[in-house]
């Protein structure tokens, strides 16, 4: 059947924010499915929250909601434009369960909108779990024996038939949250208690336990036809026990004979026709008893998922652009594999090589968090490397990770052989309890002398993969016979890098530097290859390829087009809290200007859920680790003209002072900028000279320095280590003993560095600035006020363009400072500058916090809320045009107003304390706007998933600290006047009580029953609103913020939030909200030049 | 101390890498196959006879070996080349190594490769004559003998794999053929006689037809056509087989007495065998279909199998006589990819629904030539 004709628009719904479980893979699944609908002309309609998509970009879809994803808004949307059809599939869980809802509330109903791809009660039968167990049981697959309970009581009676260990997953949740293994009845109430509490419909599923079985995924397609391929196989290096987002996952299947593949081949497909997904990809998990071969189905995801997006840079297959057509009536046959050009999408991608996956963790900033691996997830990002080989693709991977690793040991991370090398105790711990180390546990316990066979014993990890590890340290052992780098021979040097060993591995191990590696390797001849991805083993040949290094005799790098120029750029690789999509939509948009002003783009990154690693974002795409080595051999072969730096975050910068020396031309600001804005002095002076302020600092390079610097600059101090990413142990320090403890944390992390102190400046409204400059001209992007005060991460804070409450002048003002600073600093390209402005003696003044002269995570949101495409302007302004040739004279001053809010992964960790500070910890940002700043923040609330009661739906818990305590009575007032109860502490019911607001006083923790807990678990409290004295998770306020966390109670941490809050709360009462697309806001784009032909 | 072994073309290229399995030397025409599981079933295939085979897919050898995943009763491939063969096996039905398995039967293997530009000399210059050797490290040597073997063209190869005499199947499909669910309980009824012409018959065919409530008799394919009805079989099933399919003259003159006699069916140089005795031609591909991942659009349905091939011959479609009606078609290159005559009751299709290895999306073949054997209505 070719296209639907019948339909015209079709409904896209994106995955929300960046959260656990949820990151960019739905940025690039989208991205994928509006290019590919509307290449077959349907109009598409797009609602997503998140503004720093590149789905979201204006010309993507045809009209585009920076909307909340929230049922009753996605009506709005739909009573505005009338799609014909909603696509579900490519929107994560998120898209998923806000169709469901949208079904449920009848409203596809009521305005006819069809649901394309998979039906509502398809989506029911895969996700509820006793409709899908039957439906497995149907085909004559077993499940695990399991029973879904509703109750504590259900639950202990279920745990009689099932038995001790097994697992208790909550129903319809976002990346298997509140799933855990219970081993214990004392576990098994606590985890069922939280599970029910976590479910959205107040269900678990009681399960056995498979624990350490195999662990398999399959990535399945099928057209209207019942046409069905696989797509890829996954096979778990961690076996079953850990989360898949958070194992080490390897394709294809490594350990299956074909029998084997084939019955599960077989059962993929019976299980997608049962299940009744129509048109689409869906993904299906497997375990196997490693004994007995015994097959249980897991579970499906009736979408496209992390694992495609995986599978798709695994393959080359672009599941989710296949997906969409398939949605719109065609077969898998009459789509052509872009790849190879000649071949159609219906067939089974074949790999000539192994491809690992890392998770990365965040959890030095959540340090009261249990880092465990469990089922639920709690990896913030993922790395995927290519290799020949999986010893090759292992190590890659584990360079790629960017934690200080070079692969399997032999590094600066590497404890063996140091004071700090792990006892057998601690080995033997770090095999059996899963966690982000394993990798170098194996590794350790391979060098104690621990045999295969005990190993496996502890970590159920397949003897195969831990075979794999074993040849890599024996390899190891054997270089380390070897004295010195030069009596190594090409044989042994060849060796090693086909087994993955990094050239700062060797270095390690001969006592060298990474670059006499090099030069030695490179003299005797052992340079990288690159081979493409290209979905066939070079069956067929590939036109749109893209490549990774090997030590091969071949390459297949491309030679470059007669007269093109070509520019590379360097991507952020695994997403990490501070450095995520908001540089890939950089990066993307690099590519995209380069591509406009015909210079060929290639890409380098390592992360899979990109769109900058989708296969036609550039003209070239490296699939690499981001380090010195991997990217100069990538320089070496494709001899670049350029290489952009200033894009990818912290990760290409790290690497710009090496490029640089290695004469690779990086153009825009130079590094000698970057690091002048970096160093202390000469920013200083350069202030100085252009008659700018800072708050008073110093510079301490031991504590006794730091002692007598803080003295100097006075207290409250901020402290911090210079060259890190996210504010890691920046800390505020009211008094000595606060300083030395955190002085002494920052020498840690950032080992030799300096130690930066500030006097904080309380009280202060930051503000981000966001600036292009060409050398020449300076154009302002946005300014953006902060809504929490000056000392929280600027990447968790809310902010506001254009700025509600700051002067005029004092926004001139920082315009100005942005512009000289730029100048000054010979700025080409971005750069983001975060100031502070404090009334001190009656008048404003505005301090320079920070200089960044480089790509911020703001510019997606500036380029959002102004229609100004930063990132682009700043990758052509690199690649030599000016400002005013590409028509960007001046800041655009949008009529609306854009809401930037953070949102925080503290659900998947327990008991963490939720309180804002220096050190940044949110994974995602939403955007709300209308034409009212307190419209634009409760949309940005609820957006963020804080939903602002309405009277009678609870109450309000007031409790704030001393130096609020003369602001909160007006907020209280508005409250009440509004209809509100308010719930208040003994010393805030006080306050309130003598300014005539009426209060009900609840007990302190200390003071017994019912206390402030007891009415959050009841369900009385709707709102809380804490602002914290101290910080810690362990006190009676930490825990009061972590448990209504938990009962996803929102919860308001500072002052200012609480303003904006009851501001918020007024005007939705009068007015309501409404939604509209960008393309209304912006009816001509305000710089038509940069958009895309 | 591993040993160092060569693979030379008929081009001159040569690859070094290291032995595993015999020592030895061995020609062939160089070819690849890019299934990433199966490779016991293909190194037991008796179609790659004469043929130097390279796996497309890295990791070789890593589930082992076992007695159950058999094609036949030895390898019949002239070698083996893998980029990495793994020293350690794990599976639970396992119970050899690789290595060893290659050394037993005397196959070389070679590893430690480029394989892939191994493959992409071959797609881009088409199957090449190859020599593979741990005994003669000589390039100038060995390329001089790859340029001296026979190659594949003209040479009867089936007769190198043909069984020795008649002989009864008892082996019905494993556990593994079918899921829990769809298994069926019983075979089907009333029995019927098939005889399978073996012109290189991999073992899980058999298997199939036994599960179709067949009686199987395997004759050489040699075998007259009154030495095949003389057993009055309900069918004739003609097998796959190795190489060029026009020297096997005597299966074309069979095939074309039993005709209308019978009902037939044909799987891959069965497939060709029809077509000839049909008065088709047939020709010698680029490099061929080898794997597990091929797209056969069915015509009668429309819908489409992904289905397991080895071939390096296939029917010319100018050449089909009228007789002849095209029911299957490869996807990836539109060569014909089944046949079904007008008139007799016969069809052939070009790749393996037997799988074994590959996927089983098209064991509706096996029903479909029980149903022709039973009179009743093509599938």
């Amino acid at each position: 059947m070719p296209r639907r004709d019948d339909l015209k628009k079709i409904l896209l719904i994106g995955s929300g924010p960046i959260v656990i479980g949820q990151a960019c893979e739905f940025d690039y699944s989208g991205t994928q499915a509006c290019k590919a609908l509307r290449e077959e002309g349907y109009q598409v309609i797009l609602v997503n929250s998140n503004p720093a998509t590149i789905m979201t970009d204006p010309d993507m879809a045809d009209r585009t909601y920076i909307e909340p994803l929230v049922w009753e808004i996605v009506a709005k949307v739909i009573e505005k434009e009338r799609p014909d059809a909603i696509l579900p599939t490519l929107g994560g869980q998120t898209g998923l369960n806000l169709a469901m809802d949208l079904d449920r509330h009848g409203v596809l109903q009521k305005y006819g909108v069809e649901m394309i791809g998979a039906r509502a009660d398809v989506i029911a039968k895969a996700e509820e779990r006793d409709q899908f167990k039957r439906a497995m049981e149907k085909i004559g697959l077993e499940v695990c024996r399991g029973q879904t309970v509703r109750n504590i009581d259900q639950a202990r009676a279920a745990l009689d038939s099932i038995g001790l260990p097994c697992v208790v997953r909550p129903s319809f949740t976002l990346g298997g949250s509140g799933s855990a293994v219970a081993y214990n009845r004392g576990e098994f109430d606590t985890l069922v208690r939280r599970g029910l509490d976590q479910s959205p419909v107040t269900e678990v599923l009681i399960e056995e336990s498979v624990l350490g079985w195999k662990e398999y995924e399959m990535e399945v397609m099928r057209d209207m036809d019942d046409n069905v391929v696989i797509i890829c196989s996954i096979e778990n290096f961690d076996p079953m026990g850990v989360h898949t987002g958070d194992s080490i996952t390897v394709a294809p299947a490594q350990t299956l004979t074909d029998k084997e593949y084939q019955r599960m081949r077989d059962a993929s497909l019976a299980v997608i026709r049962e299940i009744g997904v129509e048109t689409g990809g869906s993904n299906i998990q497997f375990a196997i008893e490693p004994r007995t071969g015994r097959m249980v189905v897991i579970e499906m995801n009736p979408r496209v998922s992390r694992s495609s997006a995986l599978a798709s840079k695994a393959t080359g297959f672009p599941i989710a652009k296949i997906a969409a057509k398939l949605a719109v009536g065609y077969r898998l046959h009459e789509l052509r594999n872009d790849i190879t050009r000649k071949t159609m999408a219906c067939f089974e991608p074949t790999i000539d090589y192994v491809v690992t996956k890392i998770p990365r963790f965040a959890f030095e900033k959540f340090p009261e968090a249990d880092a465990t691996l469990t089922t639920q997830m709690k990896s913030v990002g993922e790395t995927m490397a290519i290799g020949r080989t999986f010893k090759e693709s292992f190590q890659k991977a584990l360079r790629g990770l960017e934690v200080g690793s070079f692969g399997l040991g032999c590094d600066q991370k590497d404890r063996w052989g140091t004071r700090e090398q792990p006892d057998r105790d601690e080995i033997r711990s770090g095999l059996a309890v899963p966690n982000a180390e394993r990798p170098w546990y194996l590794r350790y316990a391979i060098k104690s002398g621990m045999s295969l066979e005990e190993i496996y014993e502890l970590t159920a990890i397949d003897p195969w993969f831990l075979d794999q590890l074993f040849q890599i340290v024996e390899l190891e052992e054997r270089l380390r016979t070897v004295p010195g780098l030069e009596q190594a021979g090409a044989e042994l040097l060849r060796e090693a890098k086909r087994a993955g060993f990094s050239d700062r591995q060797l270095a390690t191990i001969w006592h060298t530097s990474e670059m006499d590696v090099r030069r030695r390797r490179k003299g005797l001849g052992i340079v990288a290859t690159f081979k493409a991805v290209d979905t066939c083993a070079a069956e067929f040949e590939a036109y749109t390829p893209y490549f990774y290094s090997t030590y091969e005799e071949e390459d297949e790098t491309p030679s470059r087009p007669p007269g093109t120029q070509r520019i590379m750029i360097l991507g952020g690789g695994p997403n990490r809290i501070g450095q995520g999509i908001e540089f890939d939509y950089c990066c993307c948009h690099a590519s995209f200007a380069l591509r406009e002003l015909g210079i060929e783009s290639i890409m380098v990154n390592s992360n899979p859920e990109t769109v900058s690693t989708d296969y036609d974002t550039s003209d070239l795409l490296f699939f690499e680790p981001l380090t010195i080595e991997d990217v100069l051999n990538i320089c070496d072969r494709v001899q670049p003209d350029g290489v952009i730096v200033q894009f990818g975050g912290q990760t290409p910068l790290n690497l710009a002072r090496a490029l640089a020396s290695a004469d690779v031309p990086i153009i825009g600001t130079s590094v000698d900028t970057i690091e002048a804005a970096e160093d202390r002095e000469k920013f200083q002076q350069l202030l100085l000279r252009l008659d700018l302020k800072q708050p008073a600092n110093g510079i301490a390079r031991n504590m006794e320095q730091a002692r007598s610097e803080a003295g100097k600059v006075g207290y409250p101090a901020l402290v911090r280590p210079s060259f890190v990413l996210g504010g890691r142990a920046m800390e505020i320090c009211y008094d000595q003993t606060q300083l030395e403890r955190f002085v002494a944390e920052a020498f840690v992390v950032a080992q030799g560095q300096p130690v930066l102190i500030d006097r904080f400046l309380e009280d202060a409204t930051e503000v981000d600035v966001d600036a292009i400059s060409d050398g020449q001209n300076v154009v302002i992007g946005g300014v953006m006020e902060h809504i929490e005060e000056a000392g929280v991460h600027s990447g968790d804070s809310a902010c506001a363009i254009p700025p509600y409450s700051l002067p005029g002048p004092v926004v001139q003002e920082i315009r100005e400072a942005t512009t000289a600073l730029a100048l000054k600093l010979k700025v080409v390209g971005l750069m983001n500058i975060q100031f502070a402005v404090k009334r001190e003696d009656g008048k404003p003044n505005v301090y320079v916090l920070e200089v960044n002269p480089r790509a911020s995570r703001t510019v997606p949101f500036v380029a959002k809320a102004t229609g100004m495409p930063l990132a682009k302007l700043a990758a052509k302004v690199m690649a030599g045009k000016t400002l005013p040739e590409l028509g960007v004279l001046r800041e655009p001053i949008p009529a609306h107003v854009s809401v930037k809010e953070s949102v925080f992964p503290f659900r998947k960790f327990v008991g963490v304390d939720i309180v804002l500070g220096p050190e940044m910890r949110s994974t995602g940002e939403v955007m709300g706007v209308s034409e009212r700043f307190s419209i634009a923040f409760a949309k940005g609330q609820l957006a963020a998933g804080v939903v602002l009661p309405e009277p009678g739906q609870g109450k309000i818990f007031v409790s704030v600290t001393a130096r609020h305590k003369h602001q909160i009575g007006g907020l209280a007032r508005r409250l009440v006047d509004m209809g509100y109860q308010l719930m208040a502490t003994p010393g805030t019911a006080r306050q309130l009580a003598a300014e005539g607001i009426p209060v009900e006083r609840v007990k302190k923790l200390a003071e017994g029953h019912p206390n402030l807990l007891d009415h959050l678990q009841n369900g009385e409290v709707a709102l809380v609103m804490n602002t914290p004295s101290g910080k810690g998770a362990r006190t009676d306020e930490g825990r009061i913020r972590a448990l209504s966390v938990q009962h996803g109670v929102p919860c308001i941490t500072t002052i200012q939030a609480a303003e904006a809050a009851v501001k918020a709360m007024e005007a939705i009462r009068l007015e309501g909200m409404n939604v509209e697309a960008i393309q209304d806001r912006f009816p001509a784009p305000a710089v038509d030049l940069a958009s895309r032909p | 101390m591993q040993m160092q072994a060569k693979l030379a073309l008929e081009d001159g290229t040569v690859f070094t890498g290291l032995g595993i399995g015999a020592e030895g030397e061995v020609d062939g025409e160089v070819v690849f196959n890019t299934s990433m599981t199966g490779y016991q079933e293909i190194l037991t295939d008796p179609s790659y006879r004469g043929q130097i085979v390279t796996m497309t897919y890295t990791q070789i050898g890593n589930y082992g070996v076992n007695d159950e995943d058999l094609e036949s009763s030895r390898p019949h491939l002239a070698g083996f080349v893998v980029r990495e063969v793994s020293r350690l096996h794990s599976n639970f039905r396992a119970d050899g190594g690789l290595q060893n398995y290659l050394a037993r039967h005397g196959i070389i293997g070679l590893a430690g490769i480029d394989t892939r530009a191994l493959v992409r000399r071959t797609r881009i210059h088409g199957a090449l004559r190859g020599i593979l050797s741990t005994v003669d490290l000589n390039d100038d040597s060995l390329v001089a003998k790859a340029q001296a073997s026979p190659g594949l063209v003209g040479r009867d190869l089936v007769r190198e794999v043909l069984p020795e005499g008649p002989h009864e199947w008892s082996d019905g499909v494993s556990e593994w053929t079918e899921l829990p669910g769809n298994r069926t309980t019983s075979e089907r009824s009333p029995r019927l006689r098939v005889v399978a012409l073996d012109f290189g018959m991999k073992w899980n065919i058999a298997r199939h037809l036994r599960h179709q409530g067949c009686d199987v008799t395997v004759l050489p394919g040699t075998a007259s056509s009154d030495e095949v009805l003389a057993r009055q079989p309900h069918g004739v099933f003609l097998s796959n087989g190795p190489g060029d399919p026009e020297p096997v003259t005597y299966g074309i003159q069979t095939i074309r007495q039993l005709l209308g006699k019978v009902p037939i069916f044909g799987i891959c140089l069965g497939h060709q065998l029809f077509g000839l005795a049909c008065g088709a031609r047939t020709f010698k591909l680029k490099f061929g279909h080898r794997g597990a991942n091929q797209p056969v659009l069915n015509l009668d349905t429309g819908r489409v199998e992904i289905t397991a091939q080895n071939h390096g011959f296939a029917v010319a479609e100018e050449s089909l006589p009228a007789e002849l009606e095209i029911t299957h078609r490869n996807l990836n290159d539109d060569t014909i990819a089944g046949l079904r005559h007008r008139h007799a009751p016969a069809f052939s299709v070009q790749y393996h629904p037997e799988a074994s290895a590959g996927p089983h999306d098209s064991h509706y073949l096996f029903r479909q030539f029980r149903q022709l054997m039973d009179g009743g209505d093509r599938e």
